[in-house]
């Protein structure tokens, strides 16, 4: 088995004694999850708990001309059939915007909808009863009638004038659009050597987790508390929009967020039918519970990455690029989902297009257009995939054109390790990057001489390989930058509260999430290193508005450069404090004194003076003996959000080998690399691990995964049998490499690694397969995923 | 449909006897009925195998089998091979690989590795990968499943000679 050596760093400035920064323990809370012994929300169990099912819209865009309740209301187990008009008197309607967005709009949304459905799988009625079974069948007894409206599902035509307005008042389908124009673009077009122009399509796709969403709200009118049992990312946003929209203060709800079957990003959004849930707990004075069945999830949990890019680039015969020129469609439902919009993954690929490369004319345009589809919204990797898609298969293409090795391109092209900081064509800062490093690093593990051998004898025996890399950057660690700034209640700053219990051991609280990427794992090495005990001494307590200090939860790769660092410096306040506790009860000096694997030792000499059992027992039970006027603080509280820069960029660079059989279309995924640089690595395995599965969501994209609808707004596939996802028969192995550039914004130096492997993965299997056919004049393949039929098509054989 | 019917079973060891509707799918009734939540509800169409559970000593989807159809039956859950230990070696492998983030396939996942384990002592990479290739994980990627599997079968192995 290979697994990460768990061996101590070497010494660094963060290195403590004890420190577990650079090891690959174990997660604290996998023996449970291995047996059986999680608790997801899909397994609460509350007294007086009911179900509620939803009569869900069979029409994209359609008039609610009648709801009739009656025949429902009296089936076996019915509690309650409620309807949009009346959810709409317990909780208010929202508006999916943010003001730094310029120009961004959209229109009010119910938790049920009310007078018309906007898209297939909309809630139109909730029925709640004892069990979920007997609501569904209620469900069949209500009496509804449509009358069916034209629906807008083309965004190429969204906008023409004979295309009918989905919200009339906003007076056109038009939610957000961003242009940028940064240096000399037609000039340096006009002066280029070959001009390459190409456009790519990105397959709608959507998150797929294992559990889908669960949500069980508790309304409890002798507190006038509402607890909330939620599979959420984000506990304290979903905390402040519950209370915002039942007309509560924040204080009277309580989110509860334990263990979360996948998320994403799926689970970072405001959901119209988890809305819904709080409202009809408010409303029935009893618990309630939603777990959305695998259709319902398909129509309604958020998709992304529907975007149609036409793509240009610029390049002289050495190889050095000139321009690129993006125009991006993409088309996000009837709704910018609450609270975070829809505009920001178009916004993401006009920041991000072009971004490893050093060029300064650079010009772009995206537009967000609303349809009658289900909603689109922020998904692992936001935007990432989309901005590499569409760099990475230009430079490829540019390659190809001047005749020129790709990885020899890269190089002339990519930021130089030693010109950092930087500001890249679209505005976006580097504080350091190490594009040329991970280069390197990268085709010495994949042998790339060897490689190119073996795909020059594999062809010449008639087996098409082929060779695809792409260089990445990757947001993490957002500031304020990305939702605070723009109106959002969404926190960007995290803390972490650390105490002494009354044996010895670390009790840390932190404001992230357990996702299942280790954030649980990455607090306790923090806390563990910068406060001094073995790791086994901390537990670790997250996912508890009522408990935890304020904090943003897990996205956008932060909860362990943020997360972490304020559990690190919690850590380090604390010790000082119990240092100075020690230091009364030997009437030494606190300078003297050092915590070492949970002992009080003297500095320099690791003297053993007083175990941390022997402090807190004497802190806590016999606090008469210590000196008078000394009051020990056995607990402390650190925050932390980056100041410096808006968002602390990493990079990497992603190799795909792989085998396109030319008769059946079918493409074999050989091999696959990264190398990436996440600054200080905390957790070697976690991050490992956390760059394979973004891969193999990003080779879903690639190859597999796509949202079907028809003209009429009917998804056609929404079932997994039918929309296909990685399955690990069609999976490679995968290697993982790494460059180190720490941040300086944080005393640990850690950035993200959460969302590299799906930023990389598409554009590397893209390049890989025009690799592997160009040689057979096939026309480039460049709309995601690429299926046998669409590869049959580009070798002119279908 | 909403017919009830009187069923009687052996699980994870345990005499039951409960009236169920006939309706009722095995992982359901295991659930909300026995409260054994250790097996997953993820798709309900038999594509995704979370709730693979062992029926007669075969490994089958509780989404796509009634409980009704398990009269009479053994019935084993992860609950009930973790407290015999059974595959205690395959729990400690995935943790020290960390082949599970959400852990929501974990429970099913284990379960078909245990029996691919069972009737392959031996088994190569890609066997491995296409044994458990009806179990959908989305956290992993698979690449370290596969190599926790791939450690226990040799571990086995080993203990064998």
């Amino acid at each position: 088995m290979k697994i990460v050596a768990d061996v101590p760093s070497p010494l660094t400035a963060l290195d403590r004694p004890n420190s577990y920064i650079g090891r690959a323990v174990p997660r604290p809370n996998l023996a449970r999850l291995t047996q059986g012994r999680a608790q997801y929300v899909s397994d609460v169990v509350l007294p007086r708990m009911a179900h509620v099912a939803y009569l869900r819209s069979p029409y994209a865009h359609a008039r609610i001309t009648r709801i009739d309740k009656t025949a429902a209301e009296k089936g076996k187990g019915v509690i309650a059939v409620v309807t949009g008009a009346e959810l709409s008197k317990v909780i208010t309607p929202w508006v999916g915007v943010l003001s730094h967005l310029k120009g961004i709009k959209s229109a009010p949304q119910h938790a049920v909808a009310v007078d018309r459905a906007c898209w297939q799988g909309e809630a139109v009625c909730a029925v709640v009863a004892r069990t979920r079974a007997e609501a569904e069948d209620a469900c069949e007894l209500i009496g509804i009638d449509y009358e069916e409206l034209t629906p807008v599902t083309d965004p190429e035509t969204a906008l023409d004038k004979a295309t009918p307005v989905i919200h009339p008042e906003l007076g056109d389908n038009l939610t957000f659009e961003r242009t940028l124009d940064a240096g000399e673009v037609d000039k340096a077009f006009r002066e280029s050597d070959a001009v390459v122009e190409a456009t790519f399509v990105f397959g709608r796709h959507t998150g797929v987790c294992n559990e889908p969403r669960a949500i069980v709200a508790d309304w409890n009118p002798g507190e006038q508390r509402l607890t909330v049992y939620h599979g959420t990312q984000a506990p304290h946003m979903m905390m402040n929009l519950f209370a915002k929209h039942l007309g509560l203060e924040e204080y009277q709800v309580r989110v509860l967020t334990k263990d979360v079957g996948g998320s994403f990003g799926i689970k970072v959004h405001t959901y119209a039918d988890e809305m819904a849930v709080v409202a009809l707990s408010k409303l029935l004075k009893r618990p309630v519970k939603f777990v959305a069945d695998r259709i319902e999830s398909f129509v309604t949990d958020i998709h992304a990455r529907d975007h149609r890019v036409k793509g240009k680039i610029g390049v002289m015969q050495d190889g050095t690029i000139t321009a690129f020129e993006i125009d991006d469609l993409t088309g996000i439902g009837p709704y910018s989902v609450y609270p975070r919009t829809s505009g920001i993954e178009a916004n993401q690929v006009v920041n991000l297009t072009g971004g490893p490369y050093k060029c300064p004319n650079y010009r772009a345009r995206a537009r967000v257009v609303f349809q009658n589809k289900n909603v689109m919204c922020q998904y692992r990797a936001v935007g990432h995939p989309i901005a590499t898609g569409v760099t990475e298969g230009l430079v490829d293409l540019a390659a190809a054109k001047i005749g020129m090795d790709p990885a020899e391109l890269r190089r002339k092209n990519l930021y130089p390790d030693d010109g950092y900081p930087a500001t890249g064509a679209s505005g976006i800062k580097f504080e350091k990057l190490s594009h040329h490093a991970s280069l390197d690093k990268i085709l010495a593990m994949m042998d790339y001489k060897a490689l190119r051998a073996d795909q020059a004898a594999a062809r010449k025996q008639g087996i098409h390989r082929g060779i695809g890399f792409a260089s990445f950057i990757e947001v993490t660690n957002p500031s304020a930058a990305f939702y605070g700034v723009g109106g959002a209640r969404i926190s960007s700053q995290d803390g972490a509260t650390v105490r002494l219990d009354a044996t010895g051991a670390i009790f840390i609280h932190s404001g992230v999430t357990e996702q299942g990427q280790g954030a649980e794992a990455v607090l306790a090495q923090c806390v563990a290193s910068s406060f001094g005990v073995p790791i086994d001494r901390v537990r670790v307590i997250t996912g508890d508005t009522d408990n935890v200090p304020y904090g943003g939860g897990t996205w956008a790769s932060r909860a362990a450069g943020i997360g972490g660092e304020a559990a690190w410096q919690a850590g380090k306040a604390l010790r000082q404090n119990v240092l100075a506790a020690a230091a009364s009860i030997l009437q030494a000096q606190p300078e003297g004194l050092d915590i070492k694997d949970g002992i009080v030792v003297d500095k320099g000499t690791d003297r053993e003076r007083i175990t941390l059992d022997e402090v807190a027992r004497i802190c806590y039970f016999r606090p008469d003996t210590l000196p008078p006027g000394f009051q020990a603080e056995l607990m402390a509280t650190r925050h932390y959000v980056p100041r410096a820069w808006p968002f602390a960029f990493t990079n990497g660079v992603q190799a795909s080998y792989l085998e396109v059989d030319t008769d059946t279309g079918f493409v074999k995924l050989l091999r696959h690399w990264c190398v990436e640089d996440c600054g200080t690595v905390i957790n070697p395995q976690l991050v490992d691990e956390q760059i394979r599965g973004g891969i193999v969501q990003g080779l879903g994209g690639a190859l597999f995964e796509n949202c079907l609808y028809d003209e009429r707004g009917q998804m056609l596939n929404g079932n997994m049998a039918d929309y296909l996802v990685p399955m690990a028969m069609e999976m490679p192995d995968m290697e993982i490499g790494h460059v180190v550039t720490p941040t300086a914004d944080s005393e640990l130096g850690a950035k993200g690694a959460g969302e590299a492997g799906t930023a990389g993965a598409p554009a590397a299997v893209m390049n890989a397969i025009n690799d592997a056919l160009r040689p057979l004049g096939a026309i480039s393949l460049t709309e995601m995923p690429f299926t046998p039929g669409r590869i049959l098509k580009a070798l002119g054989k279908v | 449909m909403n017919e009830m019917c009187d069923i009687s079973l052996t699980v994870n060891g345990e005499r039951v006897s409960e009236r169920v509707e006939a309706r009722k799918s095995l992982v359901d009734f295991l659930r909300d009925d026995l409260t054994l939540t250790g097996s997953h509800v993820g798709c309900e169409h038999g594509v995704c195998g979370a709730c693979t559970v062992r029926v007669n000593g075969e490994i089958v989807r509780g989404c796509l089998m009634l409980a009704v159809q398990c009269d009479g039956a053994s019935v084993e859950t992860i609950e009930g091979v973790s407290d015999s230990g059974e595959i205690a070696d395959l729990q400690e492998a995935f943790q020290k690989r960390n082949a599970l983030q959400c852990g929501f396939c974990t429970p099913g996942m284990l379960l078909t590795a245990q029996d691919l384990l069972s009737n392959d002592q031996t088994p190569s990479r890609d066997h491995i990968r296409e044994h458990i290739s009806g179990n959908y994980c989305r956290c992993t990627g698979y690449h370290a499943i596969v190599d926790a599997v791939e450690s226990v079968a040799q571990a086995r192995k080993g203990s064998r000679k």
